[in-house]
């Protein structure tokens, strides 16, 4: 073999390597989906939405559980998206950039690398005890805002970064003042960018079960919550209820929440890419 | 106010909007305040317990001692099991993430075609965004069933299949930066490596790593700092027996899991057992910030400029 020959058979090996590395992934993604399909499809039926969990896996349902996980998305959303895009704001616009906001900016990018279990740890220290909100929805919701905060944070600066200069002179060209250029033609600009951002970190939290373990969500509940001082379930939670007891029907009962879990971030998700098409439309038009 | 606008007619609109004005800029600065507050909420509810925590426990037993029965009597608080087990399972679910991850990267930033890139890529994102509830799941009735076929010996709950499950949960990651970090080394170098006469698998290992490489190992960094962090996987799939051992197909607890598995019982708040968690919590935190800050480091430091 000529040493030419050797260097194209060792690129092709190199090839099928890393190409059987990029599959690698695929074909998990494929034996999970089939297995948790297999497992479940068949335990989904309009009962199973109608019901409480229950002792015996043929009559638990999941209505607890769905109904918890939309309040806490929905607050969770009150609470971080005004607070994550008003600090993006801030940081793009207001500050100047000095030692203050590189501090600032570093500590968010800590802050997205901190484990969501310690801000689990900060919600049942702060929220739960020291504040006194106890195992409710509004300590579980205040400490997922929390935990996705950075994310929104930062695709909303990315967003903002993303306005040509010109627009934004060309308001302050008429004489607008700076929240009168932000509200008219920054924010209008931005916000698919900020809204797809958002959306994702959404879903983030919407598939979190460690920190909200942490503030006291509890897995066994027969009724929906009221107000935001109930306690509560999530789907998250119940999945994880159901997946820790042995009996193996529980485990399938288990696989039909993850289903309906992910058919709900699948949403969620086409929902965020929906958005950023149709931003990109609008750009190239 | 009433006086003020009648005696200041014309100037006043004007006025109000800058008013306004100041008040938004406040308002958004307290914003701002909110992160910062967040680190220091983080940082003093986890140092206040810890530090009752230690007045009646030795730091000395915590740090070096080999035996952690916080939850039988008496209680030994010794961490390192604990710390052995989060270990085991970075260092395992690395073993899977890192070769798979960076080879991934590799395949999509030099071998794939734009139209193949472009259907691979959102798809290694899905795995990403999985919660990890469902990779437990998983764990649990798939790949320990599958553990226990080749290795009978293995416990039902067992250190390799959570690993694993860590390890697919992270290719994405390292996928993903590595392939941002390889994307940023400009063209020039590799056509200049073509016009030499180089192979694809020499541009890649010879050229494209090696300039890349302070950000590919930033994003090693970051994996393993995830796998440290990661609670539900190990929660479900490793099992609840701390143990120092170096054998992944045994039962053992990482300390994720063993505050889980403190917060899901009925813990006496302000008990010795509900500062561990404070404990526990304010390890795993300074192990993974002090990570996160390497990871920067690396970046920043030995970045190749071009």
């Amino acid at each position: 073999m000529t040493n030419l020959q050797k260097r194209k058979l060792q690129d092709k090996i190199f090839h099928m390597l890393v190409l059987l590395a990029t599959l690698f992934g695929l074909v998990v993604l494929v034996i999970l989906l089939k297995e948790i399909l297999s497992d479940g499809l068949k335990w989904i039926n309009i009962d199973f939405f109608r019901n409480f969990a229950s002792r015996f896996p043929k009559k638990s349902g999941i209505k607890a559980p769905l109904f918890g996980s939309l309040w806490i998305i929905v607050l969770t959303a009150l609470f971080a998206f005004p607070i994550g895009v008003g600090s993006a704001l801030y940081l793009e616009e207001y500050l100047p950039k000095n030692w203050l906001t590189n501090l600032i900016q570093v500590n968010i990018s800590n802050l997205a690398g901190v484990p969501s279990i310690v801000f689990g740890i900060l919600g049942l220290g702060i929220f739960v005890n020291t504040l006194g909100f106890g195992r409710s929805i509004l300590s579980g919701a205040l400490t997922l805002a929390l935990l996705i905060l950075p994310v929104i944070i930062v695709s909303a600066q990315e967003a903002i970064k993303s306005v040509p200069k010109e627009l934004k002179h060309g308001a302050y060209a008429l004489g607008c003042t700076k929240w009168q250029m932000i509200t008219g033609v920054l924010l209008p600009y931005a916000m698919p960018g900020i809204l797809t951002g958002t959306i994702l970190a959404i879903a983030r939290a919407l598939g979190e079960t460690a920190p909200l373990l942490m503030v006291g969500a509890v897995t066994f509940i027969a009724y929906t919550p009221e107000g935001i001082f109930d306690s509560f379930t999530t789907l998250p939670m119940q999945i994880y209820s159901w997946t820790s007891k042995p009996k193996a029907d529980f485990h399938h009962i288990a696989a039909a929440a993850i289903i309906v879990l992910l058919v709900l971030l699948l949403g969620i998700n086409s929902l965020a890419i929906y958005l950023r098409n149709r931003y990109q439309n609008r750009m190239s038009r | 106010m009433s006086k003020i606008t009648s005696s200041n007619k014309k100037s006043n609109p004007l006025k109000k909007i800058y008013m306004m004005e100041t008040v938004i800029s406040k308002v958004l600065f307290a914003f701002v305040m909110v992160s910062i507050v967040t680190t220091i909420g983080i940082v003093w509810v986890l140092s206040y317990e810890t530090v009752q925590f230690f007045r009646e426990v030795s730091i000395i037993e915590f740090l070096t001692g080999t035996e952690w029965t916080a939850l039988f009597s008496p209680p030994k608080y010794g961490v390192l099991p604990l710390v052995d087990g989060t270990l085991m399972i970075a260092f395992f679910s690395s073993i899977i993430s890192i070769p798979i991850g960076l080879g991934s990267a590799i395949y999509l930033s030099e071998y794939a075609s734009k139209k193949t890139r472009k259907i691979l890529k959102p798809v290694l994102e899905i795995l990403a965004g999985i919660p990890t509830i469902v990779y437990g799941y998983f764990a649990l009735t798939f790949i320990t069933p599958a553990i226990r076929n080749i290795f009978p010996e293995a416990n039902i709950f067992n250190a390799l299949s959570a690993s694993i499950a860590v390890g697919i949960m992270i290719i994405p990651m390292v996928s993903s930066l590595s392939e941002d970090a390889m994307n940023a080394v400009p063209n020039s170098l590799r056509e200049g490596a073509y016009a030499l006469g180089c192979t694809r698998f020499e541009v890649a290992t010879k050229v494209v790593i090696p300039a890349a490489l302070s950000s590919i190992i930033a994003s090693f960094v970051l994996a393993i700092s995830r796998a440290i962090g990661e609670t539900m996987i190990v929660t479900l799939a490793a099992g609840s027996t701390p143990k120092l051992t170096l054998n992944p197909l045994e039962s053992i607890q990482t300390m994720t899991a063993f505050i889980v598995q403190v917060a899901s019982g009925d813990i006496v708040h302000g008990s010795v057992m509900y500062k561990t968690i404070f404990a526990v919590g304010m390890l795993l935190f300074i192990i993974t910030l002090l990570m996160n800050i390497v990871s920067k480091i690396i970046i920043k430091k030995y970045r190749e400029e071009y």
